[in-house]
């Protein structure tokens, strides 16, 4: 923004040419639809769950906790695309794969067991490591091969669920235990989702990467123009790598808050259609799907509001099954709007508005 | 071009030499014939049945109408995920339109083709004119497919219209193939009508591509935009008709996944689009676009569904080891690509250079 040129910039019009205009605007609609369809959609109320612990329930609190999975993931996905143009779209497969292990090492090599037969940590960290290993598959195709990032994870897509299914012999394993299951519901005492406190953590530890490393310049540069950006002693090639690897991570905090809500797991079902969320979210959070600059914050709230679409939906009865095609129809409307040519257009059409005004 | 300028040229050289459409085909038709020739030997009575081989044309033709599709979409530079999406769509609509309408077999073709049609339009306009990254449009067509598809009608049912079921019984004889059964009784090889489809498209698709002013066209752009704008081939036009092209097969392809399998599910098609796209790329279609050939593309998808029958055969029938085994060998495939193009790319170079 050349803030030079006008003399005075007050805060709306600096929100109005921010990032953050696409994803406030959405919620906004949204937050008026509901207030006009049913002003109890917005309705808390304080209650006590089965285990007598004080917990909030209502949609807002639904959208909290659920959208903090999607925030999770639209850290990664957003660094992905920044870096490499194109998105990650076996996430929800690899989601499956991270749960499939953390559920196979609590419950123990038999898989009957319905008590932790080792430590959490351990489950979740073993998750780390197999996730950030299928990052590392997807990177190294990727980066090194050359292979377009949709294509590339389009192998995992569609292994992934089998080999989740595999890891564990296609066993239905349960866990039923009080700590696991805090992950996904409520810590004793706290009424708020503890998704939202990992979600929370996720984002700070993100940001501080960003604010403290180079990071974040290096993934613009590599997106913005991989060519110049290898000129200036970048390795685009390790920034795109790692950038899967970092997704990856994310992956596996998502495995755990998913298969701590249920203490189970199903192989063909767990996280489907999430890779579409995150990749809404990212969009909707006004950063190209073209890679190059980003904005975190705004794909973190760009989560939340495609989570608010969501349960927007749910509440207006619409079956699970047909929710990709309303959500289909708003990302054609989000990438009809963000595409060049039709802002091109637009922009040539406020042009000519503002000289009409001149000459009037 | 520079196999001219030396005096005798390799084995090894002039087969990189080799135009990249005819050398990545001959890579898959080698592996095709490899691998059904070591299935005959190693796996033995099922694969020398003709019926065998018959059975994989007669299971995929659909397979074999949206892949040639989508190695069109992929020549130009494209891509097109929703084509699996699109299948699944159409089998149910003309399912209800049979069964619940009191529909005819032309209606339904023509409801197959329009949803096809109507596809195409959008997602073409989209691409070409709009400028937007084909695989956010057809993401977007594949989730608004499957979401539909359970609109129309949630639960799976088999379709009892007559006029239907009567086309989907044909059986079409090829002489000479037959086997003895166990009782010693002799049975007549068959395929089924969408078979005959399939080949149709594949023979008019391949014509067209190699011989038309219109499927050069498509290789020019795919190539380099660039160029084939400055040859004065409309750039837009070409890619919005790859589009329009693709989703019509995949139309078609619903029609005739409906005449094989005879029912409307949610899960009818599921992951065809993967199948498609990875039944292209070991045909030999480069992902980067220019290169591709649609007699590759059917060899991608007999190989992609013997190796499939190999799995089987060999006692790794768990539901899991298709998914996988189609991922390994398309990341093969994928990775096999990267590094000819590669190399192929630094031994150009060094000839230009001396």
């Amino acid at each position: 923004m050349s803030n030079a040129n006008i003399k005075k910039e007050s805060p709306f019009s600096k929100f109005i040419h921010s990032q953050m205009v696409i994803p406030v605007v959405a919620l906004l609609i949204l937050i008026v639809v509901n207030l006009i369809a049913d002003p109890s959609f917005f309705a808390i109320t304080l209650k006590e769950n089965n285990l007598g612990n004080p917990v909030l329930s209502g949609y807002l609190i639904t959208i909290l906790d659920f959208g903090s999975e999607l925030a999770i993931l639209a850290i990664g996905m957003a660094l992905v695309t920044a870096a490499s143009g194109g998105q990650d779209i076996s996430v929800g497969a690899t989601i499956a794969i991270a749960g499939s292990v953390i559920l196979r090492i609590l419950c123990g090599p038999d898989g009957q067991s319905l008590t932790p037969q080792a430590p959490i940590i351990v489950a979740f960290l073993a998750a780390v490591v197999v996730s950030m290993l299928f990052g590392a598959f997807n990177g190294t195709l990727v980066a090194y091969f050359n292979i377009p990032p949709m294509v590339a994870t389009l192998i995992l897509f569609t292994a992934g669920r089998s080999i989740a299914a595999w890891i564990n012999e296609n066993r239905l394993p349960n866990i039923v235990d009080p700590t696991y299951a805090i992950f996904g519901s409520y810590i004793p005492g706290i009424p708020i989702p503890t998704p939202f406190f990992i979600a929370a953590a996720c984002v700070i530890i993100a940001l501080l990467l960003l604010k403290f490393t180079a990071l974040g310049t290096y993934v613009q540069a590599v997106g913005i123009n991989e060519k110049s950006s290898r000129l200036n002693g970048i390795n685009p090639k390790l920034i795109k790598f790692i950038t899967f690897v970092i997704l990856g991570v994310c992956v596996s905090v998502c495995g755990l808050i998913k298969t701590s809500r249920l203490g189970t797991i199903n192989y063909s079902v767990i996280a489907k259609d999430i890779e579409m969320d995150a990749i809404l979210a990212v969009a909707l959070g006004g950063n190209s799907l073209g890679g190059g600059k980003f904005n975190l914050m705004s794909a973190i709230l760009g989560a939340y509001v495609i989570q608010f679409l969501t349960t927007t939906l749910y509440k207006f009865n619409v079956a699970s099954t047909a929710l990709p095609a309303y959500k289909a129809i708003v990302v054609i409307i989000l990438v009809v709007i963000s595409s060049p040519v039709v802002r091109e257009k637009l922009a040539a059409l406020g042009r000519k508005k503002s000289v009409a005004k001149e000459a009037a | 071009m520079s196999a001219k300028t030396e005096n005798k040229p390799s084995l090894g050289r002039k087969f990189l030499n080799m135009s990249d459409t005819n050398m990545l085909l001959s890579v898959t038709v080698v592996v095709f014939f490899l691998m059904y020739i070591g299935a005959m030997v190693f796996m033995g009575s099922g694969f020398l049945k003709a019926q065998t081989f018959l059975n994989i044309l007669n299971s995929n033709a659909a397979l074999i109408i949206t892949a040639c599709g989508m190695s069109l979409v992929m020549i130009t530079g494209g891509i097109d995920i929703s084509v699996g999406g699109v299948v699944g769509l159409v089998t149910m609509a003309c399912a209800v339109y049979l069964d619940f309408k009191g529909g005819n077999v032309a209606g339904a073709l023509g409801i197959s083709l329009l949803i096809g049609l109507a596809y195409g339009i959008v997602q073409g306009y989209l691409v070409a004119y709009l400028e937007i990254q084909p695989f956010i449009v057809s993401l977007a067509g594949m989730f608004f497919a499957r979401g539909m598809t359970t609109i129309i009608h949630a639960n799976p049912f088999n379709v009892a219209n007559e006029q239907f079921v009567a086309l989907k019984d044909t059986r079409i004889v090829v002489p000479g193939l037959g086997s003895y059964n166990r009782l010693g009784r002799y049975i007549d090889a068959y395929v089924e009508i969408g078979v005959v489809v399939a080949l149709l498209v594949v023979a008019i698709l391949f014509i067209v591509l190699r011989w038309s002013k219109l499927g050069r066209s498509f290789y020019a752009v795919g190539g380099n935009r660039q160029s084939a704008l400055m040859l004065g081939i409309n750039v837009k036009r070409t890619v919005f008709l790859s589009h329009l092209i693709c989703s019509l097969l995949a139309g078609l392809g619903g029609f005739v996944y409906l005449l094989h399998v005879g029912s409307g599910a949610v899960t009818n098609a599921q992951a065809m689009e993967m199948d498609a796209i990875a039944s292209s790329i070991i045909g030999g279609t480069m992902l980067t676009g220019g290169v591709g050939n649609i007699i590759g593309t059917l060899f991608g998808v007999l190989s992609l569904s013997t190796i499939q029958n190999i799995v089987a055969s060999a006692g790794l029938d768990d539901a899991w080891w298709t998914g996988i085994t189609i991922a390994a060998m398309l990341c093969l495939f994928l990775v096999i690509q990267s590094v000819i193009m590669a190399k192929k790319r630094k031994i150009n170079s060094t000839i230009t250079i001396s």
